[in-house]
């Protein structure tokens, strides 16, 4: 089981701040087609993604237990 | 170390409070960042602001922008309190201090600060405009940022 974390307009585009999600041992890359496929997500063109709440790319693999988080552009300061 | 040298809070942030701590014998400057919320953008009246972050990434992201600063400058000291929530025009939202033997390098630092802040910390700014709401940088194209961050001046 893993934990994926939405902020801001990804997060109203899914509905909530969170899912739980039974997979493990799959890409990024292969989360986000999950999330695509099965959303309804203008896209995760520049989002950065964190696991762990560490910056990581797209070949990285999810283990049981990650938190994973979509990062939009930030808009801070 | 001084604990919660990096911080978000939810309520009003004390100038002052972020200036003391950094504070210390051996400063001859103390530069500080004070970022508000703007009236008018481009031509565009804010009605007022909204800031989410992912609170506990974003605290951990502050400290190693101190990190990276420390690397830079070993002879600074930086304090950064970001606030979230509902913000109203005027209302402070960040505030950034750094303390050095000479101001040179707590202006650089400081600057150094605000542009990390913009580009590593998750912290997102949802703008209410008299006609309608927008995540700053989300994948509208209306606020596409080009270079996946924001401009400069904002």
């Amino acid at each position: 089981m893993i934990t994926v974390l939405f902020f801001a307009g990804i997060r109203e585009e899914i509905g909530s701040d969170k899912l739980n999600i039974d997979m493990e041992n799959i890409t990024i890359y292969q989360l986000k087609q999950y999330l695509l496929n099965n959303y309804s997500l203008s896209s995760f063109n520049q989002v950065m993604t964190a696991i762990n709440e560490s910056f990581v790319t797209d070949d990285e693999i999810i283990k049981d237990q990650d938190i994973i988080a979509f990062i939009p552009p930030v808009s801070g300061g | 170390m001084q604990q919660d040298l990096f911080k978000i809070v939810h309520d009003t942030i004390s100038v002052e409070e972020v200036s003391n701590q950094v504070s210390r014998r051996e400063a001859g400057a103390i530069t500080l960042f004070v970022g508000t919320v703007r009236e008018f953008t481009k031509g565009k009246r804010t009605l007022s602001l909204e800031y989410q972050a992912y609170e506990s990434m974003a605290v951990k992201m502050l400290s190693q922008i101190g990190e990276e600063i420390k690397g830079k400058w070993p002879d600074t000291c930086v304090a950064i309190t970001h606030r979230i929530g509902k913000l109203e025009i005027t209302d402070i939202a960040v505030v950034i201090a750094v303390s050095s033997p000479h101001r040179k390098t707590a202006y650089r630092a400081n600057e150094y600060a605000i542009e990390r802040i913009k580009q590593i910390v998750p912290i997102w700014k949802k703008e209410f405009w008299e006609d309608g709401t927008m995540w700053m940088g989300d994948q509208l194209e209306t606020t596409k940022y080009p270079e996946g961050k924001p401009d400069e001046e904002e």
